[in-house]
């Protein structure tokens, strides 16, 4: 106070007359470190319900034990032990999972966006369909395909085929009124217009949909293997949380996500490669959304 | 001066006797979903070499009368003939351009610009017209930027580039939408003007549609006036502005009292 008043009568300080744009000290920090302070934050929170015991150590393990238990696990599977061999037998399922929900997805897709009578007959189904909670045909598809991999890759794909046939489809109906008029007085094919017009076009409602595909195979395939049993890592974890080993079952979850993950940056990476020209925001980027 | 048809055939003025290149007889175009009545009993003759004008209120059926000429549309009644053939559908010798440039962001400018070509006759015909693509690009001061994708350039720039891509297939007529109304005064005036030294130089005929009335006088030969809904010829009239036509004659008395006369006709409709 005394210093403004001693500075009243100076002429005006630059700050106080030019008005600059405000950035929020959040704009200002890296990424990476508002990144590690949440995740510090959290682990901190999470270390400290365990030191008070709001809930029991066995719903809940420390932070420390899952840490230690994720190098355990990390070293089985750097190893090439039994975890490794669940894991690819998980990764197997959604693989074979995925492709055949993008296969299957993108031809009804393209029957539902780009024909009426898919967008009249079939449509109707799909979105019946859709709307069932779909792990429930889980048991059937167990009684049909067996206790193998089979019925896993089957309701991996169930799962997932539905975003891809509501990406493909909503991608056939992105060209607008002018481009479509444009390829008429090209006087193009209907063939034509669908690859050189439509499909590129909804490039990137198809790959927002192959992203949300990548992440329901994984819950397809583990939702697989609590159902179905098998050899997976879904039946890693359910042993695991049998035996009441909750730091174990947690970083089981945290190595089953590194799995979803990986899918997800291929497709993501995939986009990026084929749809050059489509500028995503953050949203799309990290969401699939 | 001008020539007057309140129905009927507008009379060919002196001095644009070419050989008729578009005819229209009666067309009339009632969209049943709606119910509405768009164009009605429209005759229309474009000479060879011709730039004419069609202004009219917005909604009047200007689009839709273009999308008939161009084959996107059939006609509820009347007869379109080009180069004496009914038309029937989209055609190779008809060029169209839009209010949207619409250039594909997958494709780079020299790709867009062939794309006409290669719809039609293949890849490889595509390539083989790379150099002629170049030679437009050139015409309508693009050059150097062949191999830049859409998203790098300016509205005008996208527009020329769809000048380019219209004329790729060398149609003999030009039938224009509005094409320069999303760019900015300065920009429109100068793509006016190269438009008008391109269909001299190829002597295209030439229709387009406009809102703007100095761009339509300061353009054509003919411009025809349109009524309100449903859509038809109020009057054809003729301007006798000497070729070629530059920004400074708009200053010119005649032009003046063209603008004035038309801008009457359009006003009078807006009230009828
Ligand atoms: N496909 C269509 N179906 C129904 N009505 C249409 C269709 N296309 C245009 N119209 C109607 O026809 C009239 C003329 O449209 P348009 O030719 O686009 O007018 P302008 O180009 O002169 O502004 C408008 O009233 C419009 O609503
Ligand atoms: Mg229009």
């Amino acid at each position: 106070m005394t210093q403004a008043q001693s500075t009243a009568a100076a002429p005006l300080m630059p700050e106080q007359t030019v008005w600059s744009e405000h950035v929020s000290w959040i704009d200002r920090v890296p990424r990476w470190v508002s990144m590690v302070a949440l995740m510090v934050g959290f682990l901190a929170v999470w270390q400290l319900v365990y030191l008070i015991e709001l809930v029991s150590p066995i719903i809940l393990p420390s932070p420390l034990e899952t840490i230690e238990d994720l190098f355990v696990v990390g070293r089985n599977l750097l190893t090439g032990d039994y975890m490794l061999k669940a894991l690819w037998v998980t990764t197997q399922e959604v693989l074979l999972g995925f492709i055949i929900a993008v296969v299957f997805g993108f031809a009804l897709g393209v029957l539902v966006g780009e024909t009426s009578f898919g967008e009249r007959a079939v449509m109707p189904y799909l979105v019946a369909i859709n709307t069932m909670p779909k792990v429930a045909f889980a048991p059937l598809f167990v009684s049909w395909l067996g206790f193998g991999i089979a019925s896993k890759v089957a309701l991996a794909a169930f799962i997932a085929f539905f975003p891809v046939i509501v990406g493909t489809a909503a991608g056939l109906h992105a060209a607008d009124q002018n481009a479509r008029m444009l390829f008429k007085t090209m006087g193009a094919s209907r063939w034509q217009t669908l690859v050189q017009l439509k499909l590129p076009i909804g490039m990137p409602h198809f790959f927002a949909g192959l992203k949300n595909a990548a992440v329901l195979t994984v819950v397809g395939a583990v939702v697989g293997e609590f159902l179905g049993g098998g050899k997976g890592f879904g039946e890693l974890i359910r042993v695991a949380a049998a035996q009441l080993d909750t730091p174990r079952v947690f970083s089981l979850i945290i190595y089953l996500s590194l799995l979803g993950l990986a899918t997800f940056w291929v497709v993501a990476w995939a986009q990026r490669r084929f749809v050059f020209w489509h500028k995503e925001t953050v949203t799309e980027e990290t969401l699939g959304q | 001066m001008a020539v007057l048809s309140m129905s009927g055939q507008p009379v060919a003025p002196v001095g644009l006797m070419g050989r008729p290149v578009y005819e229209l007889r009666g067309v009339s175009k009632t969209f049943a979903k709606r119910n509405v009545q768009a164009l009605d009993k429209v005759d229309l003759t474009l000479r060879e070499g011709t730039f004419s004008a069609i202004i009219g209120p917005s909604g009047c059926g200007k689009s839709t009368l273009l999308k008939i000429m161009a084959g996107l549309q059939p006609p509820s009644s009347g007869s379109v003939i080009l180069e004496g053939k009914p038309v029937m559908g989209p055609r190779r010798d008809i060029g169209m351009m839009f209010q949207q440039a619409t250039l594909f962001p997958w494709r780079t400018t020299l790709e867009n610009i062939v794309l006409p070509i290669e719809i039609r006759d293949g890849k490889a015909a595509a390539r083989a017209k790379y150099d002629q693509a170049r030679q437009l690009l050139d015409l309508v001061g693009l050059n150097g930027f062949e191999s830049v994708y859409p998203s790098e350039l300016s509205g005008g720039m996208a527009q020329r580039a769809a000048i380019c891509r219209m004329l790729i297939t060398e149609p003999a007529v030009l039938l224009l939408d509005e094409p320069f109304s999303a760019l900015d005064e300065l920009s429109r005036d100068f793509m006016n003007m190269e438009l008008q030294r391109i269909c001299l130089e190829r002597n295209a005929t030439t229709f387009l549609v406009t809102h703007s009335i100095p761009e339509a006088v300061i353009l054509s030969d003919v411009v025809y006036v349109m009524s309100p809904r449903p859509g038809r010829f109020v009057e054809a009239i003729t301007v006798d502005l000497p070729r070629p036509r530059t920004l400074d004659m708009m200053t010119d008395p005649r032009f003046g009292a063209l603008v004035h006369r038309i801008r009457s006709h359009l006003d009078k409709g807006a009230f009828q």
